[in-house]
C-alpha cells in the first residue's frame, strides 16, 4: 500500500475545493456547459443516459479496506447502493447527482481517493498488474514506478488539453496482465546487464476505432530517465497530434502516419533536451516513494497447511480454489481472485454491503489490502493458505465465490446501451444470457480458459478486439447487431482478433458463441490446447463454417 | 477583453495589427508571425515595443534568433481544449531562455491560469471580466505541484527531500 503524506493530502483537497467552485459557477449559470463539459470530465463525471456517471480513480488497482469502505459509502449515500468497477481499474457510479460531487469527492479525498484525470483529454490514470508486489517471479514492484507517473501526470501544466485521452500502463512479469500493448505508452520493467532497472517503453497501442498493437519505441529506457523520456514522447504528441478529427487524434494514428521510425527520431531529439534536467530521477526520490509502500510482515508458513489438505475433499471448495487461487511469491500464501461475474450478473458490480464484507475479509485475512484488476474483478494479494477454506466461506455467502475466473463465464463487457450515451447496442444483457447458458461449472471447465469482451459501441471499452472471443454491438436500420471476432488476446502475446463472418442479431448472439465453443471442442488437439491457441493453429475458416453452416 | 498583467488587471499598451494594417508611426504593435518575419528588420528598427502573435502550429525556433529584441511573445488558444500552446510556452521559457512577456491569447478562461502560470505566461487577455477578477484568488489555488517547470515553484519530491534531510540533521 501507498500511504498519502500531506503533501499528497493537500493536493487532493485543493482539488475538490476546486471542484466545488466548478460546479458551484455552472450551477449559477456563470459557466456554461460547453465551459463545464471539459472541467467535469477532468474530473471523472460523465453525463450518460440517465444521469451524471462519475468514474473514480484507483491508481494501479490497490486499495486499503478504509478506502474500499469510502467506495461503499459513496455507492449508498450517494448513488444506488452499487458500484461498477471498469476495465481500467476505475469504479463507476451511474446515478449521481451533479450536487452531490462535491461532497461525494471530499468524503473520497479523506482516504486519499480521488477522481482526477479519470476521464478527459489528459493522461488516465495509470495502470498496473493487479498482482503487483506478489506475483512469483516478478521482476520488482512496478507499482513504486506508477506512483512516480501518477504524481508527475497529475494536473501536469502542459499535458492536460491533449489531443485526446493518453494512457500509461505498466507491468513488470513474463505473463503481462495489464495489457500494455494496448496502452498509449505500455512499460515493461526489465534490468540491464548491470543489473539497473529500466523499460521497455511501446508506444502507440489502443483499441477503439482504429486498433492498433503497441510498437516498441525503445528497447532500454534507464528508471531515472522515465519521466524525461515519457515527457518527449507527451511533447511530440501535443504539437503533432492531430486535433481536426477526434477519430484520428490519439497517438496511435500519429505513430501510423508517421511511421515508428520518424516518430522516434522525433522523440529521441526532444528526449536530448530533457534527460539532463530536473526531471531525472535520483535514487533517492525513489527510495522515499518505495518506503511510503507499507508491506506485510509474512509469516514464516507451510507450503501445504492442514486446513487446505482438509478442505480438499470437498468439491465445491475445490472447484473454486483451483481457478481463483493463485501462487504468491512467499511460501504459504495465495493470491485470491475475487470474481464479480456472478451467473446472471452485469459483469464487475459490486453492491456497497459487498464492499464493506470484502474490507473486512481484507483485514481479517489480507492485511487490509485489495487489488482491482482490469478483467473487472478484485483480488486479495495476501491470503495465507491455511485460511483459504474459511475465506471461501466467508466469499460464499457474500456470491463472491463464483468459480469462474478466467473461465467462459468471467465476462469483461462495458456498460453499453443500459447506461452509456455512446452506445448503439446493449453489452451487460448479452453478457448475462452467455452466462446463463455456460452457468455449468463441468462444461465452462472443460472449455478451460477463454475470455470472452463485449463493448457496445466501437469505442471498445469492452476491449472486444483483444478477446478470445470479441463481440462489438453496432446499429444497422435501427436494429442491434453484433459483429463476432476470434483469437484476440491482451497479454503479452497481444493480437486482434479476426471477423468470422456477417454480424448476427442480439437473439442469435448466444447461439452463434456455444457454436464456436462446440467447434473448439470438435477441433483441438487435447484438453490443453486453449481456444486462442486453436484459432491460431487452424485460423477463423473452420469456426465460420460451424457458426455460418445453418444459417 | 481584461488584460491581467503582474497579476493584476492592467492597460494594454499595445495595438494589433493585422497583416495588412498600414504601420502606426509610433506605439506599442503586436504583429502577427507571418507578417513579422517578412518585415523583421524594418519592424525592429522603428520605435515603440514590438510584440508576436504566434500561432499554435508553427515551429516556435523559428522566433528564436529575435527573442532579444521583441518585448512580447502572445501565444494563442483558439479554444481552450487545444493545449498547444502549452509547449510553445515552456520551450520559450525553459529551453530558449526568453524572459520578455508572455501573453496568452485567445479562449482564457479562469480554470486554465495556474497551469498557464505554471507553463510560464505572464500575462493573460482574459475573455471575461468576472475572471480576470478572480485571477488572484485562482493563482493561489493550489500549494502542490508535482512536476518541475521553469516557473522555480517547488515540487513535491524536491520538497520530500528537503523535509527528510532537515529530519536527518541531529539524528
Amino acid at each position: 500500500m501507498y500511504a498519502y503524506d500531506e503533501i499528497d493530502r493537500t493536493l487532493v483537497n485543493e482539488r475538490v475545493s476546486e471542484f466545488r467552485d466548478q460546479v458551484q459557477r455552472r450551477l449559477s449559470g456563470e459557466l456554461t456547459e460547453d465551459e463545464f463539459k471539459m472541467l467535469r470530465l477532468q474530473n471523472g463525471v460523465y453525463l450518460q443516459l440517465h444521469a451524471y456517471m462519475f468514474r473514480v480513480a484507483i491508481p494501479y488497482g490497490t486499495l486499503a479496506t478504509n478506502q474500499l469502505r469510502a467506495l461503499a459509502h459513496v455507492a449508498r449515500k450517494y448513488d444506488r447502493g452499487y458500484g461498477h468497477f471498469t476495465t481500467r481499474q476505475n469504479i463507476q457510479f451511474n446515478w449521481i447527482k451533479l450536487s452531490d460531487l462535491p461532497d461525494a469527492l471530499a468524503d473520497l479525498a479523506e482516504v486519499g481517493i480521488h477522481a482526477m484525470q479519470t476521464s478527459g483529454n489528459n493522461m488516465r490514470n495509470v495502470t498496473s498488474d493487479q498482482w503487483a508486489g506478489v506475483a512469483p517471479g516478478e521482476i520488482e514492484d512496478p507499482r513504486i514506478w506508477s506512483e512516480l507517473i501518477r504524481q508527475h501526470t497529475t494536473l501536469h501544466p502542459e499535458f492536460s488539453f491533449l489531443p485526446r485521452k493518453f494512457k500509461i500502463a505498466i507491468t513488470a512479469s513474463d505473463h503481462d496482465r495489464a495489457a500494455i500493448k494496448v496502452h498509449d505508452i505500455g512499460l515493461r520493467l526489465i534490468k540491464n546487464e548491470k543489473g539497473e532497472t529500466g523499460f521497455e517503453v511501446l508506444v502507440g497501442g489502443g483499441l477503439g476505432r482504429t486498433p492498433f498493437i503497441g510498437k516498441t519505441i525503445k528497447h532500454f529506457v534507464h528508471g531515472r530517465d522515465l519521466l524525461s523520456y515519457i515527457e518527449a514522447i507527451l511533447r511530440v504528441y501535443n504539437q503533432y497530434g492531430r486535433r481536426d478529427n477526434i477519430y484520428k487524434a490519439r497517438i496511435k494514428i500519429l505513430v501510423h502516419e508517421l511511421g515508428i521510425e520518424k516518430f522516434s527520431r522525433e522523440v529521441e531529439e526532444e528526449w536530448q533536451h530533457l534527460r539532463n534536467s530536473s526531471l531525472q530521477i535520483d535514487d533517492e526520490v525513489i527510495e522515499d516513494i518505495r518506503s511510503r509502500f507499507i508491506y506485510p510482515t509474512y509469516e514464516k508458513l507451510p507450503h501445504m497447511p492442514d486446513e487446505l489438505r482438509q478442505a480438499a475433499a470437498d468439491p465445491e471448495f475445490e472447484a473454486w480454489r483451483k481457478n481463483s487461487v493463485a501462487p504468491h511469491k512467499v511460501q504459504g500464501y495465495s493470491i485470491v481472485t475475487i470474481s464479480l461475474k456472478p451467473i446472471g450478473a452485469p459483469p464487475g458490480d459490486a453492491t456497497a454491503d459487498q464492499m464493506d464484507a470484502l474490507a473486512d475479509l481484507a483485514d481479517k485475512y489480507s492485511f487490509g489490502e485489495i487489488r482491482v484488476g482490469h478483467e473487472q474483478n478484485l483480488a486479495l494479494p495476501h491470503v495465507a493458505k491455511r485460511d483459504l477454506p474459511a475465506l471461501w466461506k466467508a466469499l460464499d455467502k457474500l456470491g463472491l465465490a463464483t468459480p469462474n475466473v478466467n473461465l467462459i463465464t468471467d465476462i469483461i463487457a462495458c456498460p453499453g446501451l443500459d447506461y452509456c450515451s455512446l452506445a448503439n447496442a446493449r453489452s451487460i444483457p448479452i453478457a448475462q444470457e452467455l452466462t446463463r447458458r455456460f452457468a455449468n461449472h463441468e462444461l465452462a471447465n472443460l472449455i478451460g480458459r477463454l475470455h470472452i469482451n463485449i463493448s457496445g459501441c466501437i469505442n471498445a471499452c469492452g476491449h472486444h478486439h483483444v478477446g478470445h472471443i470479441g463481440i462489438l454491438g453496432v446499429e444497422k436500420n435501427g436494429e442491434e447487431v453484433y459483429q463476432i471476432t476470434i483469437g484476440g488476446r491482451a497479454d503479452e502475446n497481444a493480437a486482434l482478433g479476426n471477423l468470422i463472418g456477417p454480424g448476427v442479431k442480439f437473439d442469435e448472439v448466444a447461439d452463434v458463441v456455444e457454436d464456436i465453443v462446440e467447434a473448439y471442442l470438435a477441433l483441438r488437439e487435447r484438453p490443453e490446447e486453449l481456444f486462442v491457441e486453436t484459432v491460431k493453429r487452424l485460423g477463423v475458416e473452420p469456426f465460420k463454417e460451424r457458426v455460418y453452416a445453418t444459417r | 477583453m481584461p488584460l491581467v498583467n503582474g497579476g493584476k488587471i492592467a492597460d494594454d499598451s499595445f495595438v494589433k495589427l493585422a497583416v495588412d494594417t498600414p504601420l502606426p508611426e509610433g506605439g506599442d504593435i503586436l504583429v502577427p508571425a507571418e507578417r513579422f518575419l517578412g518585415e523583421a528588420e524594418a519592424l525592429l528598427k522603428r520605435g515603440g515595443k514590438i510584440g508576436v502573435i504566434w500561432p499554435n502550429n508553427r515551429d516556435i525556433a523559428e522566433l528564436v534568433p529575435y527573442l532579444g529584441k521583441i518585448a512580447v511573445v502572445a501565444l494563442v488558444f483558439p479554444s481552450f481544449r487545444d493545449g498547444r500552446a502549452y509547449s510553445q510556452a515552456r520551450l520559450l521559457r525553459e529551453r530558449y531562455n526568453y524572459r520578455g512577456e508572455l501573453r496568452a491569447t485567445g479562449q482564457v478562461l479562469r480554470d486554465q491560469f495556474v497551469f498557464m502560470l505554471r507553463a510560464g505566461f505572464d500575462s493573460f487577455e482574459v475573455k471575461k471580466q468576472a475572471d480576470a477578477e478572480a485571477f488572484m484568488q485562482t493563482a493561489k489555488r493550489y500549494s502542490v505541484f508535482y512536476q518541475p517547470t521553469g516557473d522555480g515553484r517547488i515540487t513535491a519530491l524536491h520538497r520530500r527531500m528537503q523535509l527528510r534531510h532537515s529530519e536527518g540533521v541531529g539524528t
